[in-house]
């Protein structure tokens, strides 16, 4: 074996941390998909009828639709009739607050780092912790409650706000959007809602963490943030799944508004189980994420770090309807041994003076393929409108492989769009210059991959960024070229 | 400090360096001179342990220890440093956080408690001195739009950082201007000590006129042909390597 590969091979082997389970007194639907599902799942929630309504059409669009198969994606088709859409651990009684948690959830997250003790949290970062299909716990919500901040799980809003919900559920991503906003429309299960009061600046990082733990079981969050007036929140996601051999599948929706003057920051640290070093298992992450810049100069900023799951179909985007608003989106997908992504960003532009940034860096090993797919849309009235897209794919190794496809259109004059691409490979020299330093291998590359991405992990909050820069490092751990 | 016997070293089945002997002690420059493709970055390369040549026998003993099986970064931990001839880029790594995680590394194979902020900081604020490189360039990507001057003097920074016992200047004088040369030159003057050595690979004597060598050695055909005081470098320079 040559050196180089001899590296490779370390570096891509190192195993996932998050793969345990726990064995959870769970409430269940039955297997598989249809009206009788719905209502069962509408039912355990305790849901008005309109949104039973609302979730059988989307369930009748779903059954006329057509998997999308578009995607430089290659996966056995997925069984819907043999998917858990509901699986909630028993507790004796829903809790009113942390304290009535079931300690043993509380423990379930401990384990992942996540504390919901609020006294420990002094971080200042208020967190949803959400387990297959349900909400267990959100910490700070009285103290947010003060200045008008609702953070809750989106059954709670349901009961709580279901003004809130209404006028604004399906706006973003209507229930007919795709295939598995579709799908995720018709069961969708918990997630975070997420409100911020006309000029008000939320104080602390609100974060939602989704677990999968059940087998068999997919989940489908559904998270709405909307931002008014002037307001501004930075929001953060965390994802991580036990290691099984069967492929559990992840299909969530989120939506935020973001009103005149408002700017929201979406983050997310992306680690589900991406399936073992032969490709067995894995979560399969088909997921529709969108923003729309509703008011003049609101702004919409998403940042991910693409870690785990075996297959990966996300395509985070902003409409940027008002005039002056901003999209941005910053993104490392990492891929190894036979993981597959699909993922990139949509920009559409209709206000005028609209501006965008796309900055995509793609880091493939093992046997994996990453592809970036991007749209930037100019309508003709966005006038003077900008676009800047930089996608960089970085290889290690010769087995991987990295693609890129944009698709620009552009229906004014006045408007400019830029769009960069470089494919580059971790070079054999570059490494060898660190080890003559006396930095060993695993450090040579963490530190060259890690600059790499630097540019979208600085977008990063703080104490996230530090996670991230080592979950990048651990996810390619014996891989370069 | 250093001893080659008879190393014979190739690169994709091409024999290089053709039975090298070579020894150094402590406190010793030596210089290594000779025309173009005699493998004098090989075997600077070698020492280093760069794993694209293939040591074929003989042997590099580095304080009496056989290191022809040791890695690149164990070799730099015992103290053994290369300054390259072309310096890579690495986009988005600062020279400061690379030469911190360098030289913590080394210290801890040494058993020494890695460097906080302030007294990394005050080390680093005095070697910069020594080269005239200011902060600014330090905090920037390694070598990313550095000027030829400016990587020169970047590896002789880190070279002083680290504070190797053994030094190779692989072509350090390459692409320097004269003043750029005296300021490198001065930086390796400086780090001089008897307990350190230096190795200095060049094509001119011009260098040799700063950095002043006890021995100069010839290189040719992977072997070296002739030693001796730093005046072989001049009586070189005025009459060529086709009287060896």
């Amino acid at each position: 074996m040559s050196e180089e590969s001899k590296i490779i091979k370390e570096f891509t082997s190192k195993e996932y941390e998050h793969g345990w389970s726990v064995n959870f007194d769970a409430d269940e639907a039955p297997i598989g998909i249809n009206d009788d599902i719905i209502k069962f799942i509408s039912k355990k929630k305790n849901e008005p009828s309109w949104l039973l309504k609302w979730r059988l059409e989307a369930f009748k669009t779903f059954k006329k639709m057509d998997e999308p198969n578009w995607a430089n994606l290659e996966y056995p088709k997925v069984d819907y009739q043999k998917i858990k859409y509901y699986s909630a651990p028993k507790q004796k009684k829903s809790p009113k607050s942390l304290k009535d948690v079931d300690p043993e959830l509380i423990k379930t997250f401990n384990r992942l780092g996540i504390s919901l003790n609020e006294q420990k949290k002094l971080t200042g970062v208020a967190v949803d912790a959400v387990i297959d299909s349900v909400s267990i716990a959100t910490t700070f919500k009285d103290k947010l409650s003060e200045l008008g901040i609702i953070f809750c799980s989106f059954s709670e809003a349901v009961k709580e706000h279901p003004k809130l919900v209404k006028k604004y559920l399906g706006t973003v991503v209507p229930r007919n959007d795709n295939y598995f906003a579709a799908l995720n429309s018709a069961v969708f299960t918990d997630g975070s809602f997420c409100y911020i009061p006309k000029g008000i600046r939320c104080p602390m990082e609100l974060s939602t963490y989704f677990r999968i733990n059940a087998a068999n079981t997919g989940q489908f969050e559904r998270t709405l943030i909307i931002a008014e007036d002037s307001s501004y929140v930075s929001y953060l996601e965390g994802c991580t799944a036990p290691m099984r051999d069967e492929n559990q599948l992840h299909a969530a929706v989120v939506e935020i508004f973001a009103a005149k003057n408002a700017e929201v920051k979406y983050s997310t640290v992306q680690n589900w189980y991406p399936g073992d070093e032969n490709g067995k298992g894995g979560i399969y992450n088909f997921v529709t994420k969108r923003g729309i810049c509703f008011g003049n100069n609101s702004k919409i900023s998403w940042t991910q770090v693409e870690t785990g799951s075996a297959v990966t179909w996300k395509y985070p985007s902003c409409i940027l309807k008002g005039d002056h608003s901003v999209g941005e989106f910053y993104s490392v997908a990492v891929t190894n041994n036979y993981q597959q992504a699909d993922t990139g960003s949509k920009m559409i532009h209709i206000g005028k003076n609209s501006k965008s940034k796309i900055i995509s860096k793609g880091i493939s090993a093992g046997f994996s393929q990453n592809s970036y797919r991007g749209q930037v849309k100019i309508m003709k009235r966005a006038k003077n409108s900008r676009n800047f897209s930089q996608c960089d794919s970085l290889l290690l190794g010769n087995k991987c492989g990295a693609h890129t496809f944009p698709y620009i259109d552009v229906e004014n004059k006045s408007s400019l769009v830029e769009h960069e691409a470089t494919t580059s490979k971790i070079g054999e020299d570059q490494i060898f210059y660190c080890l003559q330093r006396g930095i060993d291998e695993e450090n040579a590359i963490a530190l060259i991959v890690n600059g790499y991405a630097k540019e979208v992990l600085k977008q990063l909050p703080m104490e996230f960024s530090v996670e991230a820069q080592k979950l990048l490092s651990l996810t390619l751990e014996g891989s370069v070229g | 400090m250093l001893s080659i016997k008879k190393l014979k070293v190739s690169i994709e089945n091409n024999l290089i360096l053709k039975g090298l002997n070579l020894d150094i002690n402590q406190g010793e420059v030596h210089a290594i001179m000779g025309p173009n493709g005699s493998g004098k970055s090989t075997l600077a390369s070698v020492i280093a342990g760069n794993e694209n040549y293939k040591v074929e026998s003989g042997s590099i003993s580095f304080y009496g220890k056989n290191i022809n099986d040791f890695s690149p970064d164990e070799r730099a931990m015992m103290g053994i440093f290369l300054a390259f001839q072309y310096p890579v880029e690495i986009p988005g790594v600062s020279t400061i956080n690379f030469i911190k995680t360098a030289l913590n590394r080394i210290r801890e194979f040494n058993k020494k408690k890695p460097l906080d902020a302030v007294n990394f900081l005050k080390t680093m604020k005095k070697k910069m001195n020594l080269v005239k490189i200011d902060r600014d360039l330090l905090s920037r990507s390694i070598n990313e739009g550095f000027s030829g001057g400016e990587k020169k003097r970047n590896e002789i920074f880190q070279m002083a950082m680290l504070e190797p016992k053994l030094s190779i200047l692989d072509e350090t004088d390459s692409g320097l201007d004269i003043d750029a040369l005296k300021i490198v030159s001065n930086g390796v003057n400086k780090l001089r000590t008897k307990d350190n050595s230096t190795i200095v690979v060049t094509h001119y004597q011009r260098l040799l006129d700063y950095i002043v060598p006890d021995y100069v050695h010839v290189l040719i055909d992977g072997k070296i042909v002739k030693s001796g005081s730093k005046n072989l470098a001049i009586e070189l320079e005025n009459k060529g390597y086709d009287w060896l």
